[in-house]
């Protein structure tokens, strides 16, 4: 096991390195001159170039790699010049909201998802299997901003049970109470497309399993169906489920972009978005290298998680 | 999607994913599901080809007089936006916009992502190991966040994000299309081509191409749908299309902070959006279905816990006694098993009696698809239902019948007082949990003996079963194990109970020979010691012999002769025995010819009329081919099904 997690630990240093060039990469290949960005059109040639030298922008691509990877190593990001504060306190102000919503989303997305996965497999072709499916397919089709706007109109506008926006801060005068309630909506609509990703693959792994010999052995063994299920086919199913709960945390930290915006959530994400509109080229740089880096260690956990539940794997 | 249904009906995509299946395009078009997405699709599709000449007013006029009219309001189906711009102008137009992105992009991260993938794959090495970490250092973000990055750096706008949406979808494409390719690389008919001379480009363009084409077009049937829905959030998020111009996304973001006063405003874009997505997923799930049956969308079917079985009236009509059964454990009596696939049926077992009285051996021997082994998974209702079904006859065990037995009966049966032990058991094992848990779940179940005792009782059948070590080997897990190892753990789970009948279906044929001997021999001891009857399932004329009192030698789903190992074997009087048994090379006797039988088993879903041995029967006349060939005892207890049994005397 130890093994395995070194190996899997040394697999992942290449492509963090590449994760860092890539947005290095991104963010230096912009056209245009981050210079005269900054200084505005009335610029002189002599500031555009003063400034290019304190920002290092007129050595060449490597060493000025080098140089922002040593910064960001030591948690500098650089400054948001449209903020006028440090990238690393942005982000650190909005890393734990962007972290809760899309854990919330991920945790609703993963037991219900595999929840109805298992009855749609369990009971295929009956009444639920068919409601669950006809669900699902709407599910996958839905832009999930549409479907947080809808909530926003009925849950928030007409009936007016929950909130709909304006959480400014987590750890404010509402208390947790407050939070839960300001937190149902944004995440319900960000784990209803993932989940419904997730019933698929449930139900389509489940079924696979039950076909399997081992299942008829341990229905030749006399146990329930509910053994059957649950302890025989479905650790089976669960495993193939693990490496795609990786993807879905990919997808939710993505879709916390949009949800955030429509919620007005104060995350990363919406950050992002409000960056890229005013061309804030650091905050977005290091918004991005965050939840990438997040990302990839995550999907190390699922990979350790599946080796755990799977002895198979551990061997090798 | 039209485009893609096109491409479908040309011939050179053909070849590979739908060779002998004929007819895929019309079977797509046939399913009801997939018919309903096409009609979605046809209606948009024509609505917004048609939009330059459709009676509509312009869909950047403002007025803002007319402003937040509601929908069905004068003029205005669909209302007006809060520039007064006419919604049903603006849906069209933007509709159009969306659809032609999101089919670009899909085009155009294939074009690239397949051509990566194909590259990879066929040249390998260096250049396979360089594009490959590319591509998972892309796969190692968030979807959505790198879209939004290539954004940043390129600027909002429309082809901007259509750029991103193509750029964060192209590894998707490259590592489905370079495992597709990977498994053509190194087959048969890439090295035939190879020899003929074909260049790398026309190996690349007509060899790989035609057959990693259905991926392809499965791959981008799946994600044309992600890649309008991810444009239209980069457009809502004010980062795709500008206005003036709008397209979906862009019109729903527009009317978000209009909600609490003109809902219509983003609620009727967002429909659709998810329109556009239904349809477009119902027909990639279909096209699936019809390229790559493995993948199917329903899933396989799922199997039953029990065979499902006839109505008894039916299954029952034409039963009629053949054998001694009045001290017999296990009766089946006319048994009769279907499998329904497609439009076939396998008459997998068709009419088969036999009884096992207790402490009795029998063998089933018969070539691979004579129904032995559905056959012995009949008696406890463990053939896979679907497929399967049993149409006709009657299982009893001590005159009950299990056919009709509801499933908590067959299950306090099922591994106590009948147990099963199965041919490979490395995949009869569930390879996730402790091979000591297996066997002890089986008596907590039936004894109800606690945890701890249960584990005990497991070990100790472990050291019966000669597992040397078995209190450690007791949490060792499937795979840990040797073949040998683990069919002795399987043999320890069907002895778990007790049981008065073991059913052994071929249990030494995935072993070595050496370990096969061992394995018969403690079967054999076991149920001796313990007085259980077996019910010994083999194509191994020698094996049964050994270990068997009583032999059913089955073909064509049917048993055609029956009776002791000594009169059957020493005698045969089916034509088919005969052969059989001159298959078997004999130690010490290396002058015997060994005559194998020519011609191959039938087909269960399309036997002759008649004797389904006569096609290869070099005895066979005209009565062997039609009617029911009934049985003629020739013994006590010895029969065969043959026309010619006189002529046959031993």
């Amino acid at each position: 096991m130890l093994n395995y997690t070194f190996h899997r630990l040394l697999l992942m240093a290449p492509v963090l390195f590449g994760v860092t060039v890539v947005v290095f990469l991104v963010i230096s290949l912009i056209p245009g001159d981050p210079a005269h960005a900054i200084l505005g059109t009335f610029a002189t040639p002599e500031n555009v170039k003063e400034l290019n030298a304190a920002l290092g922008l007129d050595k060449p691509l490597p060493e000025q790699y080098v140089i922002w990877i040593g910064h960001v190593l030591t948690g500098d990001f650089g400054r948001s010049y449209v903020l006028h504060r440090p990238v690393i306190v942005e982000i650190g102000d909005r890393l734990f909201p962007t972290l809760l919503l899309a854990g919330t989303a991920l945790v609703l997305s993963s037991v219900f998802g595999i929840l109805f996965g298992i009855i749609a497999a369990v009971r295929q072709n009956g009444w639920q299997d068919k409601l669950i499916t006809v669900t699902v397919l709407i599910g996958i089709s839905t832009p999930s901003f549409w479907l947080g706007i809808l909530l926003i109109f009925w849950f928030g506008v007409r009936l007016a049970w929950l909130p709909v926006g304006g959480m400014v801060d987590l750890f404010g005068d509402g208390g947790f109470a407050d939070l839960v309630r300001h937190l149902i909506l944004p995440s319900f609509a960000l784990a209803a497309v993932a989940g419904a990703v997730l019933v698929r693959l449930t139900r389509g792994s489940m079924l696979e399993v039950l076909r399997q010999d081992y299942i008829r052995t341990a229905r030749a063994k006399g146990l329930s169906e509910r053994s059957v299920i649950y302890k025989h086919a479905f650790r089976n199913a669960f495993i193939n489920v693990i490496p795609v709960l990786g993807i879905e945390a990919g997808f939710v930290l993505g879709g916390a972009v949009y949800i955030e915006t429509v919620f007005q959530w104060p995350g990363i994400g919406r950050m992002l978005v409000q960056a890229i509109s005013t061309r804030d080229i650091l905050l977005v740089q290091g918004g991005v290298l965050i939840i990438a880096v997040a990302y990839v260690f995550i999907n190390l956990v699922t990979d350790l998680a599946q080796s755990v539940l799977d002895p198979r794997i551990r061997r090798k | 999607m039209t485009i893609l249904i096109d491409k479908l009906e040309t011939p050179d995509v053909a070849p590979a994913g739908m060779s002998g299946r004929p007819g895929a395009l019309r079977r797509l078009t046939q399913n009801p599901v997939v018919a309903f997405g096409l009609a979605i699709l046809a209606v948009i599709v024509v609505i917004v080809l048609l939009a330059p000449f459709l009676p509509l007013a312009d869909p950047s006029v403002t007025d803002v007089v007319d402003r937040l009219q509601k929908p069905f309001s004068n003029g205005h189906l669909l209302g007006t936006d809060q520039l007064g711009r006419d919604m049903l102008s603006r849906l069209i137009w933007g509709t159009r916009v969306s659809l032609a992105v999101g089919l670009t992009a899909a085009l155009a991260a294939a074009l690239v992502g397949s051509t990566t993938g194909i590259l990879a794959a066929f040249y390998g090495g260096t250049v396979d190991m360089l594009l490959m970490r590319v591509i998972d250092v892309l796969m190692a973000f968030p979807y959505l966040l790198l879209a939004l990055a290539i954004v940043a750096a390129l600027g909002p706008g429309l082809i901007n994000a259509m750029v991103a949406i193509i750029v964060v979808n192209i590894p998707f494409f490259a590592r489905t299309v370079r495992g597709a390719t990977l498994s053509l690389v190194n087959t048969e008919f890439m090295a035939a081509a190879r020899l003929s001379g074909s260049s790398n480009v026309g190996l690349v363009l007509f060899e790989l191409l035609p057959n990693v084409m259905p991926t392809i077009v499965i791959t981008v049937s799946t994600t044309v749908g992600w890649m309008i829905l991810e444009t239209a959030g980069l457009s809502f998020l004010g980062l795709g299309a500008q206005p003036p111009l709008a397209d979906l996304g862009g019109m729903l973001g527009n009317g978000r902070n209009l909600i609490e006063v003109a809902p219509h405003v983003a609620t009727i874009p967002g429909l659709v959006i998810l329109l556009l997505a239904i349809g477009i997923n119902l027909v990639g799930d279909g096209l699936r279905d019809v390229l790559d049956p493995r993948l199917k969308a329903g899933g396989v079917a799922r199997t039953h816990p029990a065979t499902a079985t006839a109505p008894v009236n039916r299954r029952k009509g034409r039963l009629t006694s053949r054998r001694r059964e009045s001290d017999s454990l296990i009766a089946a009596r006319g048994l009769k098993v279907d499998f329904t696939i497609g439009r076939d049926v396998y008459h997998a077992v068709g009419g088969v009696d036999f009884a096992i009285r207790p402490g009795e051996a029998v063998g089933i021997v018969g070539e691979s698809g004579s129904g032995k082994t559905v056959t012995a998974l009949s008696i406890l209702r463990l053939v896979a239902t679907p497929p399967g079904q049993i149409v006709e006859g009657e299982i009893l065990y001590r005159e009950e019948d299990l056919l009709d037995a509801p499933l908590n009966r067959l299950q306090q049966i099922r591994g106590n007082r009948i147990a099963y032990v199965f041919q490979d058991p490395l995949t009869t094992l569930n390879p996730l949990i402790k091979v000591g848990e297996q066997i002890a779940e089986s008596m907590r179940r039936h004894q109800g003996l606690p945890r701890a005792e249960a584990m005990q009782r497991a070990v100790k059948l472990m050291e019966s079963v000669s597992i040397a070590n078995a209190a450690a080997r007791a949490s060792a897990y499937p795979h840990e194990l040797s073949g040998g190892q683990r069919q002795r753990i399987s043999i320890a789970m069907a002895l778990a109970n007790d049981p008065e009948v073991i059913i052994a279906d071929e249990p030494t044929t995935a072993l070595d020979v050496t370990t096969q001997a061992q394995i018969l021999k403690l079967l054999n001891e076991l149920r001796r010691d313990r007085g259980a009857a077996l019910v010994f399932i083999s194509h191994d004329v020698g094996v049964i012999a050994e270990l068997c009192d009583f032999v059913h030698v089955m073909y064509g789903g049917r048993i055609v002769e029956s009776g002791s190992v000594a009169d059957v074997f020493g005698g045969p009087r089916h034509p088919y025995t005969r052969r059989l048994l001159a298959c078997v090379p004999l130690l010490g006797r290396p002058d015997r010819p060994i005559k194998p039988i020519l011609g191959l088993p039938p087909a269960t879903n399309a036997l002759p009329p008649g004797c389904a041995f006569a096609p290869r029967c070099a005895m066979a006349h005209a009565e062997c081919r039609q009617g029911e060939i009934e049985p003629v005892f020739v013994g006590a207890d010895h029969w065969a099904r043959c026309t010619r049994i006189g002529e046959m005397a031993a």
